[in-house]
């Protein structure tokens, strides 16, 4: 647990030590022990109700990743991937469970909480992008950096910017670049603050075959290099295979292998 | 702050893609339109009042039973502004044998400051601007007391002890209008050879008066000085404190410009808020990423206050800018007005402005973007989380606050401000209602027609709740537009049918009883229209009830003075025109000999009479007493003879009373008005065309004013519409796109915008032709205290107007939404 102390630090930490310990875990990260639990889920559920009762989107989900594994969680449309994910990653709380993210709480912390421990652990890809159309690629990248108060944010986002191969387009606004461009992007700006964690939703949805190979190729290279712990929802059993582990939902539930 | 550098750059780039174009030019139009009306009423004010001054002599004047303090003069002279004296009393004129009680009035040289003295060389001569004042040892005195004394220019008359020489017939004073009802003729003399006369004794009745003038702002801290000065005996007279009709004159026209101001305000206001409510719409899923990456509610709001700070800083500056250059031209347009210099417009409206456009803002579009704070970062996985508009209590009363705060302080009247603001909110209120009402008429009607209906009108009960705010803020839009070019006129014909051109301009006082039938008999010789000759007894009040009336009882300065002072008692049986009976009932015939009494209401309320209460006259040495039975609202700027108390007839009679009219001459029929004098010699004609003139051209002009102002209202009117026709531009874009997907032709989609638009038109037509029609009758009735006729034509012009309006306007302004290729409409999605 020693490695993972000062992270756990960090998200409740005051904003001085934060952005000392951020403005080096960039390079810290990769040299992490990686046998360590880095996400805790126990007894996840979500229920909703509707007009004819309740629904079970999840239900009784477990598990334990550690730190620098590649998930994967695939399972057919509705069986509440993205869901998990989003419990996971701390956007939505659950009805029953607990998710520990290095040894937080999630549930147990307030919005601005999760917002604060997303922001220094967790970046995400989504299938639609969603950069800020009113910001240009370099300025996008630069967000969460900002947000976190680092004083090198342009630095760092142009660093990560020439990684994903978009150097020249950092003065772009995302309505001029192609789909597999705003992609690669949206995945400088998720490796651009060094999270511990990537949560990837899909994220060759949107693009043609051969440009999403390109962008996961991206996404391996940089998580290897950099350590990172990888979350992946997706559809495609290929992608799939490339992880090191595989959950499979079946109607909110975990199909044990 | 990194909240602020990613605001300013999320801003920048919002700019140029136009997002905040509407944001930005309600904020401008909101500003521009108070400044333009603040620092043009301001000097507009000051220059009327420096006009109207004329009639006073001087800008402010101190008034004393006792000599006035060197205090008073020393500070006007250390604020250096210009002083003159004056001392009045009555005395009696002696020649001939003869005696006369005259008005006698001292002055020194530099008297009058404002307006000009009038002298002719000889009786029933035309009189010309006179130099300075009577050189000592000399005097000017009025036409009446030529024939009273029997003497002509060049004689002496005595005057205490001392004999003074008439070098001048006085024919025109300024102030002199005011004091209508003065006893004796004015016999102007030089303050040099006050003292000599030996008239002033401890018991005589002494006005002492120091008169200022000068620079406004010198002027209005002298007036602040004196206030405090003031001791007992002593008070200041500024023209609004002495002529009612200028004064009535002007409280409207400052009404009439604050209202188009204030509408202007609250349009923008409406605007604003409808168009922060799109741009929140926009930001939605910004919000969710940036929550995403962590940012905390308080950095999002950081973000977006940061904007609208800006963004509020940036058009409030415009808009100042705006409205100063727009106040030049309302100066011009105003230009003939005054003759003096108009003092420089001040800071004051710029900063008032600037105030405006943040509280407008803040007020508005703060409550929207509240939401934002409110957009779970689940949003980035499921497209419909915070979708939902939760109802913001905090939002409203933000929103109410704003507007309460911008009507108090653009109206500077508590109580009305109340009343307006929840006048507003009340017709929002409604006008929401009847919208409601009718989206939901119209889902009724759906089913029922063809498949372009369905699209078209579907639409409108589709997008409820955005249906609703369209209407209610179309109908806003169209109802100003309605108030504006109908009720306006309407208002202002009004207005300036107060004064016609053959309103009366001549009184004459102390007509005899037995004097009456010749008066009547003289104008009928002369082909003058028969004059109304109305009784007048002079009384002063003594008891209320069974307490006796002191003027040290009431802290109203101007109780103080009217229990001071005799009252004009008269009696009739028939209603003078422009008054009104506001509580009670009018006697008519069978008030005969009763001993009842109608109290013009606003002298009731001063001094504190109600209906039922027995009031107590000492007239001539008699006592009468009578109950009050009515109370009347009187016209006093309609230049008729009114009078505070009336009783029917057959009450006062046994009373020494003098007659009075009012009658229209028209200024080159002098001669009719010399005739009068000699075949009538103790009747004082009173010439109030002066006054009159001033009146009318200040209406003139402000009407001219107003006019222009509500260009500003117009132009935040058609923002409104813009604004309201923008909020469901996403929506239709993305609905438009699918239906052409699926295979609608352009035609069908065409048809079903123009449909939608029409109706919708037609709906806030209704609704602002409704609203119209009852904000003018209370804006007649309540605000401006004028008669007001329902205007027919707000119905055709509203609901047509509406239709064509919006129709062409909403067509017009999406159909663009048509040309363009659904893909790229879906993938930009």
């Amino acid at each position: 647990m020693t490695g993972a102390a000062p992270f756990a630090n960090t998200m409740v930490a005051g904003a001085s030590s934060s952005r000392q310990t951020t403005r080096n875990r960039f390079n810290m990260v990769a040299s992490v022990a990686s046998s360590i639990a880095i996400v805790r889920a126990e007894g996840l559920g979500q229920q909703v109700s509707g007009p004819a009762g309740t629904l079970d989107i999840l239900a009784d989900v477990s598990f334990t990743i550690a730190r620098g594994e590649s998930v994967a969680i695939v399972g057919a449309s509705g069986a509440g991937k993205s869901t998990l994910l989003g419990l996971l990653a701390g956007l939505d709380t659950a009805t029953s469970g607990k998710v520990w993210l290095n040894d937080t709480d999630l549930f147990a912390l307030d919005e601005d909480g999760r917002a604060q421990v997303r922001g220094a652990m967790i970046g995400f890809v989504f299938q639609s992008f969603h950069l800020l159309p009113s910001l240009t690629a370099l300025e996008n990248v630069m967000l969460p950096l900002e947000l976190a108060g680092r004083g090198d944010a342009e630095s760092v986002a142009r660093d990560v910017l020439g990684r994903v191969g978009l150097s020249a387009r950092a003065g772009h606004y995302p309505k001029q670049l192609s789909g597999g461009e705003q992609q690669r992007v949206a995945i400088a700006r998720a490796f651009a603050p060094g999270p511990a964690l990537l949560c990837a939703d899909e994220p060759t949805g949107n693009l043609d075959r051969a440009t999403g190979a390109q962008v996961m190729d991206l996404l391996f290279d940089l998580n290897k290099e950099l350590g990172t712990t990888l979350l992946l929802v997706t559809h495609d059993e290929r992608l799939a295979s490339r992880c090191g582990r595989r959950f499979e939902l079946v109607d909110g539930r975990l199909k044990t292998p | 702050m990194h909240a602020l550098t990613i605001s300013l750059r999320m801003l920048r780039r919002d700019w140029r893609a136009g997002e905040l174009r509407v944001l930005m030019i309600a904020v401008m139009i909101a500003v521009a339109s108070v400044v333009a009306v603040d620092a043009f009423t301001d000097r507009v004010r000051l220059a009327l009042e420096s006009q109207a001054n004329e009639l006073l002599g001087g800008d402010l004047v101190v008034v004393s039973s006792e000599p006035v303090s060197a205090a008073y003069r020393d500070e006007a002279r250390a604020q250096g502004l210009a002083v003159a004296d004056a001392v009045s009393f009555p005395s009696m004129a002696l020649a001939n044998g003869y005696s006369q009680l005259g008005e006698i009035k001292a002055v020194s040289d530099a008297y009058p400051l404002r307006g000009r003295l009038f002298t002719a060389p000889r009786l029933f001569e035309f009189g010309t601007p006179a130099t300075g004042v009577p050189a000592p040892g000399t005097v000017w005195v009025e036409p009446r007391l030529f024939n009273e004394l029997r003497v002509a220019v060049g004689d002496d008359i005595a005057l205490g002890n001392i004999r003074l020489t008439i070098a001048a017939v006085l024919t025109r004073e300024p102030g002199r209008a005011g004091d209508v009802f003065t006893i004796g003729p004015r016999i102007l003399m030089n303050i040099a050879d006050l003292e000599r006369t030996g008239l002033i004794q401890p018991a005589s009745r002494v006005r002492y008066r120091v008169l200022v003038a000068g620079e406004h702002r010198a002027v209005a801290r002298y007036r602040v000085f004196s206030d405090k000065q003031l001791g007992p005996g002593e008070r200041l007279e500024g023209v609004e404190d002495a002529r009612p009709e200028v004064r009535t004159a002007l409280e409207r026209a400052r009404r009439f410009l604050g209202l188009a101001a204030l509408v202007s305000v609250v349009l923008a206001g409406v605007a604003v808020a409808t168009s922060a409510r799109r741009y929140v719409a926009r930001h939605l899923d910004n919000c969710a990423i940036m929550r995403c990456v962590g940012a905390t509610h308080g950095t999002i709001m950081r973000i977006y206050t940061a904007q609208i700070l800006v963004l509020g800083l940036v058009g409030s500056s415009a808009g100042c800018a705006i409205g100063y250059g727009a106040q030049m031209v309302l100066t011009d347009i105003l230009g003939g007005l005054a003759n003096i210099e108009l003092p420089a417009p001040s800071l004051w409206p710029a900063v008032f402005g600037i105030s405006t456009g943040m509280i407008t803002l803040l007020g508005f579009a703060l409550p929207p973007l509240l939401r934002l704070k409110q957009i779970p970062a689940l949003r980035v996985l499921r497209r419909d989380a915070g979708d939902r508009e939760a109802g913001n209590t905090v939002a409203y009363v933000l929103g109410v606050t704003a507007l309460a705060v911008l009507i108090l302080w653009q109206i500077g009247d508590l109580k009305l401000g109340i009343y307006v603001t929840l006048g507003i909110v009340t017709a929002f209120i409604v006008l929401a209602a009847v919208a409601s009402l009718l989206v939901r008429l119209l889902r009724r009607l759906q089913p029922r027609g063809g498949v372009t209906w369905r699209f078209g009108v579907g639409g409108i009960a589709r997008r409820a709740q955005a249906s609703r705010l369209q209407i209610v803020a179309c109908g806003l839009g169209i109802l100003v537009l309605l108030l504006l070019t109908l009720v306006r006129n309407d208002l202002l014909r009004d207005w300036q049918a107060r004064l016609p051109a053959d309103a009366p301009n001549r009184f004459i006082i102390n007509i005899l009883p037995d004097q009456v039938e010749p008066v009547r008999q003289f104008f009928a010789d002369a082909g003058q229209p028969a004059p109304q000759l109305f009784p007048m007894v002079r009384g002063r009040i003594e008891k209320i009830n069974d307490r006796a009336v002191i003027a040290s009882d009431y802290d109203d300065e101007r109780a103080q003075r009217l229990v001071a002072r005799d009252f004009n008692l008269s009696w009739t049986d028939r209603l003078q025109e422009g008054n009104k009976i506001a509580i009670g009932e009018w006697w008519g015939a069978s008030g005969n000999g009763e001993h009842w009494l109608s109290v013009e209401e606003g002298i009731a309320k001063t001094l504190g009479i109600q209906i039922g209460d027995t009031l107590t006259y000492g007239i001539a040495g008699n006592v009468l007493t009578a109950k009050v039975v009515n109370l009347r609202s009187v016209e006093w700027d309609s230049f008729r003879v009114n009078f505070f108390v009336v009783t029917p007839p057959g009450v006062m009679e046994a009373y020494p009373a003098t007659y009075i009219t009012a009658f229209h001459l028209p200024r080159e029929n002098q001669q009719f008005l010399n005739a009068l004098v000699r075949a009538f010699p103790n009747a004082t004609v009173i010439d109030v065309a002066e006054i009159l003139a001033q009146v009318r051209l200040i209406v003139d002009r402000v009407t001219q004013a107003v006019r222009y102002v509500f260009l500003f209202t117009v132009i935040a009117g058609l923002l409104v519409l813009y604004a309201a026709i923008q909020s469901t531009l996403d929506e239709r874009i993305r609905e438009n796109a699918i239906l052409r997907t699926l295979g609608a032709s352009r035609r069908q989609l065409l048809k079903g915008l123009q449909l939608e638009f029409v109706v919708l038109g037609l709906l806030a037509g209704t609704v602002a032709a409704l609203a119209a029609t009852v904000i003018g009758y209370l804006l007649a009735t309540r605000v401006f205290e004028l008669g007001y006729t329902l205007n027919i034509w707000l119905w055709p012009a509203g609901l047509i107007g509406g239709m064509i309006g919006i129709g062409s306007v909403g067509y017009l302004g999406t159909r663009f939404v048509l040309n363009q290729p659904p893909l790229q409409t879906l993938r930009g999605l």
